[in-house]
This record gives C-alpha cells, structure tokens and sequence, in this order.
C-alpha cells in the first residue's frame, strides 16, 4: 500500500501534463491492462517520455520539421540515417512522433536483437515502444496500423566512427521488401546532430566480441549536448511486385537519396555543433 | 440406448478435465481417466486409474465403444523427472494413438502447451502455429512436451481418419488448476528475475474447457493457439493478484537457475526460467476464427479470483 502511494506521488512528479495528454490522445488499441502484445504500456510510455522529454528540449534542444508529413493514423514507415553510437536518434525520433503537434503517434523503433537480454533496458524499451528488429514484429505491426521506426544501416551506422560521419553506409532492404507487402508508405528522416553526441575513434572489436555487443566505440561514456535536428520528408510510395531484387535495391536507393538530401538541409540550418 | 458418442477424457483428476467432462456430460458418453488415482466425478460416468503405457489401457477399448478422445492429461513439469515424464507423456501418448488406430476412434484431441514455442530473447510477438518449437533447444526438461507435439503432429498427417485436433494454449488459471504458473499467482510472496517482466496471456479454466468442447463438436482437424487478445507483464499480473516480489538476480544466466535450484521452488523450476525473462505471446486468432470461439473471462477476474481466495486464506 506505501510502495503504492509512493509510486503514484513520484510518478504525479515525473508525468507532465502535457505527456499525458498526448500519449492518452494516441489512437492506438491495447489490453485492460494498458498493454499491447509486443509490451508497449500506455502508463509506462508515459512515465518514459516524461523522463526523456527534458533530454529533448533542454540538453539535445532538438527540432524537428515536417512533422506535417507524419500521417495521423495507420500504417507507416520512418525510415532514418542511425548515428551516434547509442540509439539516442531512435529517442528522439520517437519523442517527436509522440508530442507531433499535427496528431501524436506511438513510435514503434526496431531495436537491436540483443537489447531485451538487458535488464531493465529492454523491458523499459519495450514499454516506450520499442520492440526487436525482426521482419516479422515489424509486418505484424503495420497490419496493426502502427508507427514503425527503421534504421537500415542497423550497427554498421551506429557504431561508425567519426570521421565517416554523415555519410550512409549500406541499408538492408527489408524494410523495402515490407513497405511493398504491406502497401506502406515510407517518410525518410534525415537526423543531424546525433553524429556528435558521442564521437568515436574507433571500435575495440574483441572486446565487443567478448562483450556479445555489436561494437564497443572509443568514445566518452556520457553523450556531448550537441543540438540535434530531425528533417522529416514527404511520403515516399513503393508499389507492385518485386520484380528483382536488383529493382528493390533501386528503390532502396531512392529512400536513401531522399535522407541524404534531408540530412544536407538539416545541415544547412545548423551553425555548429551546439548550435 | 442412445444414439450418444463416447469420449475417453484423460487427466479426469485435473481442474480442466472436469469443466470439459461437466461440459460435454449431456451431449456424450464419458470414461474419465487418470494415472495418478480414480477420480470421484459426475454420475452415470465410468472412471478409471489406468497408466496409459500399460497393457491394461486396451481393456477400456475392449470395453467401450469410444469414438473420441480427449488427451488432456499430463505427468506435470514439476511432477517427476524428465525421463519418467518423457515416459509417460511421449511413450504413453503414442500408445494411446495407435490403440485409437486399432480401435477406429475417429476424433483425437491433444492439449498441447505454448512452451513448444520457447522463451527466447528474439521471438517476435503474435506468434502463430507455423513457428518453429523451439523449447527442446533450451532445455532438456520441456523435451518431453516438444516430443510429445512432434508425436501428435506426426499422427495428424499421417492417420487422417483420427482427425486429430492440437491445442497450444497459453497460461490456463482459475479454481482448481495446479500448473507451475497457477501455483506462482496463489502465493503470497513470488520471485521475479530482476530486470525482466515478460508480457504473457492467460485464459481461465472455464474458457480453455469451453475451447476444447467446441473444438470437439466442431471437428475441425489441425494445430491450434488457444489465447485471449490481451496481455498484461508478469510482474504486473502477480502484483493483480496480491503477491509481494520476490526479486532475484537475473545476470548472469547461471545464477537465478543455481538459486531456484538451491531453494527447490517447484512454481519457479530452473528450466523454465526463460519464460520468467522473455516474452512468448501466442496468436490466438486462428482458433477464435475457425471455432467462433469467443473467451468469457478477463483477465481482471482470473486476478480477482487469486487475490480474494489468497485474502481469505484459502489458496
């Protein structure tokens, strides 16, 4: 019963009224208890944004564009540049999707494969929205009408170092493959800032290894302020059959155009690393 | 005499069998078997303590005309080892299939459980019964229900004319029900691995025995999920029903297993460690669909019902 009123009085705390506001206007079904099947947890989400948003306003200072483009219900896909050697983008990229002025959705990220083996971690990740980058959650979730956040470039852009910074590497073309069969819409996002977050000079692979983690950055362990801007772009609309995959390679190649071109207008707006 | 079918119901002494016998008593004849002991059930219906992988099983045969079975009943996870269990359960099934063959039985059903699938760390949410059963590669103790499924399906395509219907049901709880995860909602203090709170499913008792007389009447062959569309995390659900956390340490692996071990927790058993870690959410909506098969219970009142008895001391 203490442990109860305790929690209610640090969470009347924590929650903001602006969070609870948007999050309960987030068209999205769950159980009687809050959840849906993959652990998203109204409450929970709640309590996690709350936590997040002064990271978003105040020490990241992020702004985002065209959040007009974000459909207000049903399926869609954000597909993203990865960067900053913790997935501080995916954060920030779903905060936005849940406080869009233009209609609030849940951000359903696609997350590495061995974050829930974290305690905690993956339990609060899933509770936010977050589920395991796996083609069939992600076909699953937009036949539920949902909000799914990719990252193409997977480990090989997230843990990249510095000095390849804002360029692309190679996107997996799942997300492609899934865009087609589902008949979804696909906004790209162009993410400046996040590149300085955490610069790295290299990765120490064996102790990655050892690790069981896909990289292990030389890099400072607390994220840098960098100002962080989120260009979200027009919907991109991919439709019949997969003739090759050659062909979805050449589409794939569009999405990535489409971020390049973001990600050199976020550029443009920024004056520095903190600014 | 009546024109009425006869079904043999195995695990006549378990909380499930007895809703399904109540359920289906007026429509059929029913012998209700149990290896552990003769059950005391409706009137009017035969009961034996019979093991299934004796020679003495075929005299019910013999005995009886049955035109079906129900196969519901289980050596329990926590009930013996796994070779005696992989005896009674997989050995023993098989014995029951093949006398079904000898002796025409033209309707089969097996109760299955959704650990086949395996607790893992990558499964994805929703997972319908073409996914692959990975149980057997996590532990050695779920062997025997991943065998025992593998029997089944194997029978199911290979002898059409058993009609053989497999059910994979989720967490079944309500009165009576003693299965590892019944046992855990009953008790007033209950570990939780620190850290991680799967989502999981639960269906009532009365819903899981409505399930399984509808898949009788309507003889619809195949593999089948059986789960209610809404989860709830298990910390969330112990705490629902008035159990205090016990946490204990989840990392590395090892530890929680050597703990559970240790302090001999049958509810909490070593093997099963994973599903108290991640999450293994079936896709009930084949059955629902085929069956029109709607689960009266939610999960409030499975919760309720744990939490009043516990207040009245009588879980």
């Amino acid at each position: 019963m203490l442990k109860n009123t305790l929690w209610q009085l640090l969470r009347h705390r924590i929650v903001t009224a602006d969070i609870e506001k948007q999050i309960d206007n987030i068209p999205k079904p769950v159980g009687s208890f809050g959840y849906d099947p993959w652990g998203y947890n109204r409450e929970g989400a709640k309590v996690w944004m709350s936590l997040f948003k002064p990271l978003y306003d105040h020490y990241f200072r992020v702004e985002a564009f065209g959040l007009e483009n974000i459909p207000k219900q049903g399926r869609v896909l954000i597909i993203a540049n990865h960067s900053g050697q913790l997935p501080i983008d995916g954060g920030m990229i779903g905060m936005a999707l849940c406080t869009n002025p233009h209609g609030p959705r849940a951000p359903r990220a696609m997350i590495e494969r061995w974050i829930p083996t974290l305690p905690f971690i993956g339990n609060a990740l899933n509770e936010a929205g977050a589920v395991i980058g796996d083609p069939e959650n992600c076909a699953k979730m937009l036949r539920n009408e949902e909000a799914v956040i990719v990252f193409p470039e997977g480990a090989r852009g997230a843990g990249k170092p510095y000095k390849k910074r804002y360029q692309l590497q190679g996107f997996g073309q799942g997300f492609m493959h899934l865009a087609i069969q589902e008949k979804t819409p696909i906004i790209p996002v162009g993410v400046v800032g996040c590149e300085e977050t955490i610069p790295s000079l290299g990765n120490l692979k064996s102790l990655a290894k050892l690790l069981g983690m896909p990289y292990f950055p030389i890099a400072l362990p607390i994220p840098l302020p960098a100002k962080i801007i989120l260009e979200f772009g027009e919907p991109l609309y991919f439709d019949g059959d997969i003739a090759s995959e050659a062909h979805v390679e050449a589409q794939v190649n569009q999405v990535k155009s489409a971020i390049h071109m973001l990600i050199q207008q976020g550029l443009s707006r920024r004056k520095g690393w903190f600014k | 005499m009546t024109n009425k079918k006869t079904i043999l119901i195995t695990g006549a002494g378990g909380a499930l069998a007895q809703q399904v016998i109540a359920q289906l008593k007026n429509r059929y004849h029913i012998i209700a078997v149990d290896f552990r002991r003769r059950v005391q059930t409706h009137e009017g219906i035969h009961s034996y303590k019979v093991d299934y992988h004796k020679r003495a099983f075929e005299d019910l045969f013999r005995k009886h005309k049955i035109d079906g079975l129900i196969h519901i009943g289980r050596m329990g996870l926590y009930e013996s080892d796994h070779y005696h269990r992989y005896n009674v359960n997989v050995l023993g099934t098989q014995k029951l299939l093949d006398l079904c063959r000898k002796y025409q039985v033209n309707q089969v059903i097996v109760l299955s459980t959704y650990f086949v699938y395996g607790a893992s760390p990558y499964n994805p949410a929703l997972i319908t019964e073409d996914f692959p059963l990975k149980a057997s590669e996590l532990t050695m103790d779920l062997v025997d229900s991943v065998e025992l499924e593998n029997l089944a399906m194997i029978y199911l395509w290979k002898h059409p004319e058993l009609n053989i219907t497999i059910l994979r049901p989720c967490n079944i709880a309500g009165p009576g029900v003693l299965n590892s995860m019944s046992l855990l909602l009953s008790r007033k203090i209950a570990p939780v691995l620190m850290g991680f709170s799967p989502m999981m499913q639960f269906i009532h008792v009365d819903d899981m025995a409505r399930a399984i007389a509808v898949a009788f009447q309507k003889n619809i062959p195949g593999v089948y999920n059986v789960a209610t569309a809404d989860w709830v995390a298990y910390q969330k659900a112990l705490q629902h029903c008035g159990c205090k956390l016990l946490p204990v340490p989840s990392v590395p692996d090892i530890l929680p297993k050597q703990i559970s071990k240790l302090l001999g927790w049958k509810a909490f058993p070593s093997y099963l460690m994973n599903y108290y870690k991640y999450p293994v959410v079936i896709d009930g909506a084949l059955f629902d669909k085929t069956f029109g098969f709607k689960a009266k219970s939610s999960l409030d009142d499975i919760f309720n019902y744990c939490r009043e008895k516990k207040a009245l001391n009588i879980l």
